[in-house]
Parts: C-alpha cells; structure tokens; sequence
C-alpha cells in the first residue's frame, strides 16, 4: 500500500505516492535524484545521511516518508550556495573522501544555526553523530571554527 | 501495509481498540534501524501528530512527561535540568543530537530494551507511567513496568500517556553514568542512575536502577538494603559485590562479557557513594 505525501525539499514542492515506512534518504536519492545525501550505516550511527527536518537535525535513514508529510526538508543541495560552511571545508582540509562530508556539513549548519561561535567542546557534541575515517577530525573542527568567524 | 497517523488521542485509542495488532511508533529511532523496506508484514499507528501525548508540564510534586518527549527537549529544559539532573544526563546520554531530536522519552521505554538508556534514571527516582485505553486509565510505578524481555505490562489496546518522575528530596544526591566504548552513539555496557538521600546509618532513600545488567532494567534492591541495613558507615567493597550478585543476572554478549559488567557495575556503585566514603564510612575506620 502507499499513501499521497506532499512537502517541501530545498524549497520545492515534492508529492507523490509511497510506502510509509519508506526512508526519507530513499526518497531524497531516489525520487528526488538529490545524492548529496549519503547512506553509511544506515541504523542512525554514522551521520552520513543527516539532513534538516524544519529545521532540525535528523537522520534521514531512520525518517519515514509518511513522517516527512507536510514538512519541509533542507538537504546540502538546498544551503546558499555561499554558505561559509563551503569554503571553510575545503580550506581547512575538513574532506577528504567526502563521504561523511554531506552529514558533517548539515550537522554543522544546525549547530550554527543554534549557536554563533560555538566553543571546540560544543562543536565536538554537536559532531559527536558523525563518522568521519578520513580526516581525524581536526580539520572538520577547524572548519566549523572558521566558518563561525572565530579562524586565526 | 497501513499507515494511521491519527491527530486525536481518542482516535489513536479507538483505533487500537479495534487493531491491538498495529504496532505504535513515535521517533522511529528504534523501529527503523535494521527493518527491511521491502517487508510489508505489519501496519502501523504513528502517534507523532498527536498533540496530546507531547509536551512537559511541571507539577507541584514533580514533572509529567508526555510520551512523545524527545530527547532533545527533556535534556534542555529548564525545570529537568535543575530539579532532575540525572534525567538531563541520560537524555543527553542517548544517541547524538540527530537522534535526541528524534527519540522519544516514551519509545525508549516502551521498547523495552535491558540498555534502555533513561531506564535506570526513572528507577532511581521512582518514576511512574499512566496507560490509557478507551475503556481506562491506569498508573503503573515503573519499576514494575518491565515484565521480561522486551516485554512491558502495557496490554495491546494501551497506549502510554506520561511518564511522572517525583521531585527528590533537597540535598539528595543524583547519579548517572553510562560505559560504552565511547561516549556518543555507543548502546550501553553499563548504565547506573542512583538517588541518595540522607547519610551511612540515616539513609532516607536509597535508589540503584541499572541498564544492561539483566534481562530488563532493573532497581537494585538487594544492594540498597545492604547499604541502609549497614548500621554505621558503608558496606565493604566485598559486601557490595555480595549484594550486586543477588540484584545482576549479567550476561555475556556482543557488546561485553558478564564478568566485565559486574566489575564496572561495582566501580559505578562506588563511585555514586564516593561522598560518603571517607566519613563514617568503612574507611574512616581504616
């Protein structure tokens, strides 16, 4: 059985017909063809789906689309395409493989948008949901200190 | 496969009336992790639109939990904060902030897992559940509410409304810690949550409640009799163990073995007395 869903993705109406405990990250990389989106584990520990939900973090892999029905969705296709977020990662050697880049940079952005100039151990909580085998972490952190203005 | 999202508490309660058979989800957190897409076997009453079940409300004797708190809210607000720390802790303890957003207070419970993480805060401060049903309403002291594993006492046609947790005593000591192999994401090895109140040969109240240690969550009684039946200072560390024994049926698996578990389960206890033990304690004697 599917059931009629409408909401909003990166400021554009979406609607359609799903199975209700379909994943919002099929729906996103599917239907939507927004892959920027990522699945690592898919049970909710890696980050690497993570996306905003009215404006709240979440795990796309564990959203059913029923859920998402009427609300609107922010993938990192949708952030200015000046999102300091951007350059600072690239900058600070924040990526590498980019896999967890995507899930990184939603967290981010939710942590900015929660608090201006988080401190390392504010940053490191927020982060604490992804996974990165690259970088360390080190260049991640520096991103988010230098894209909140607090850079040397 | 259904789906029924009802907005209205009584629909949501004539629905399972009618259908004990739908399974009730909330944040999903749970429900989701390692579900086939595919699979079609069951139907499902999301309770997420209904308004009924959110929201925390402070009481004269203490803070009423809807169901469909997160995570998220409880870990920041003001009155859980101050007056139950060791709630704030666990919820900030579970998961990482894209799950906490998610997670709800009532779908940690209701999925009955012996690692449930806000499990042995609600044992510790002797929390208890409302069950509502068309027919009735009825309250259930948690303690009592984990029958086996992954089993509750709810019936098929109840849904949990609240979760009440009782303001502790001033001057009452709060205590939660959780092991795992690391501090974010990780299902817990150990979780302990202790309520103390009063002192060695004075206890007023003494509340152990543990995760991952048995089949369910569980409140250590053996251990706090042992502790309020010590009459001067505290139990040794050989008399803790003793009583531990008795409260634990710890088991091995993927996550840890039984023998580790008994040993943190023991750190944890003393550490959670730790003000106590070099006044009047078993100690001061030394």
């Amino acid at each position: 059985m599917t059931i009629p869903c409408r909401f909003i993705v990166n400021g554009s109406a979406v609607s359609g017909s799903f199975p209700p405990m379909r994943r919002l990250l099929d729906v996103l990389r599917g239907e939507c063809g927004l892959t920027a989106t990522k699945e690592g584990c898919g049970e909710g520990e890696c980050g690497s789906c993570a996306v905003l939900l009215d404006d709240t973090l979440v795990n796309s892999c564990l959203v059913p689309i029923a859920d998402v029905n009427g609300r609107e969705v922010t993938t990192l296709e949708g952030l200015p395409k000046d999102d300091p977020l951007f350059a600072a990662f690239a900058a600070t050697g924040g990526t590498q493989c980019g896999i967890c880049t995507p899930g990184m940079i939603m967290a981010a952005r939710a942590l900015l948008n929660d608090c201006l100039r988080p401190d390392l151990s504010q940053t490191r909580e927020a982060l604490s949901g992804n996974l990165c085998r690259c970088t360390g972490y080190g260049g991640i952190y520096a991103a988010i200190r230098t894209a909140s203005g607090q850079g040397e | 496969m259904r789906w029924y999202a009802p907005r209205k508490l009584h629909e949501a309660l004539a629905l399972l009336t009618e259908r004990p058979d739908l399974i009730p989800i909330a944040g999903g957190t749970d429900i989701m992790v390692g579900r086939d897409p595919r699979a079609c076997g069951h139907d499902y009453l999301s309770l997420a639109n209904v308004a009924a079940l959110r929201g925390i409300r402070e009481t004269p004797a203490g803070v009423a939990i809807g169901a469909l708190a997160t995570m998220t809210e409880i870990g920041r607000h003001p009155i859980v904060c101050r007056a139950l720390p060791a709630l704030a802790a666990s919820a900030r303890a579970t998961g990482a902030f894209a799950i906490q957003n998610r997670a709800t207070l009532g779908g940690n419970i209701m999925n009955a897992s012996p690692a449930a993480d806000n499990a042995p805060v609600l044992l510790a401060y002797g929390a208890s559940v409302s069950l509502m049903s068309v027919a009735r309403l009825r309250h259930v002291p948690y303690e009592n509410f984990h029958s086996g594993y992954k089993v509750t006492v709810r019936r098929p046609e109840e849904i949990l409304g609240e979760i009440f947790v009782p303001y502790a005593p001033l001057g009452a000591r709060h205590y939660f810690r959780k092991v795992g192999t690391r501090r974010a994401q990780a299902i817990s090895k150990v979780g302990l949550a202790a309520l103390l109140v009063g002192r060695p040969g004075a206890w007023e109240r003494v509340r152990f409640g543990f995760s991952s240690v048995a089949a369910t969550p569980i409140l250590a009684c053996a251990l706090a009799a042992t502790i309020t039946g010590t009459a001067r200072g505290l139990p040794d560390d050989e008399g803790l163990a003793e009583a531990l024994g008795r409260d634990l049926a710890a088991r091995d698996d993927i996550r840890s073995t039984a023998e580790y578990r008994r040993r943190i389960a023991l750190n944890l206890v003393r550490e959670a007395l730790a003000p106590w033990r070099h006044q009047g304690g078993c100690d001061a004697g030394q």
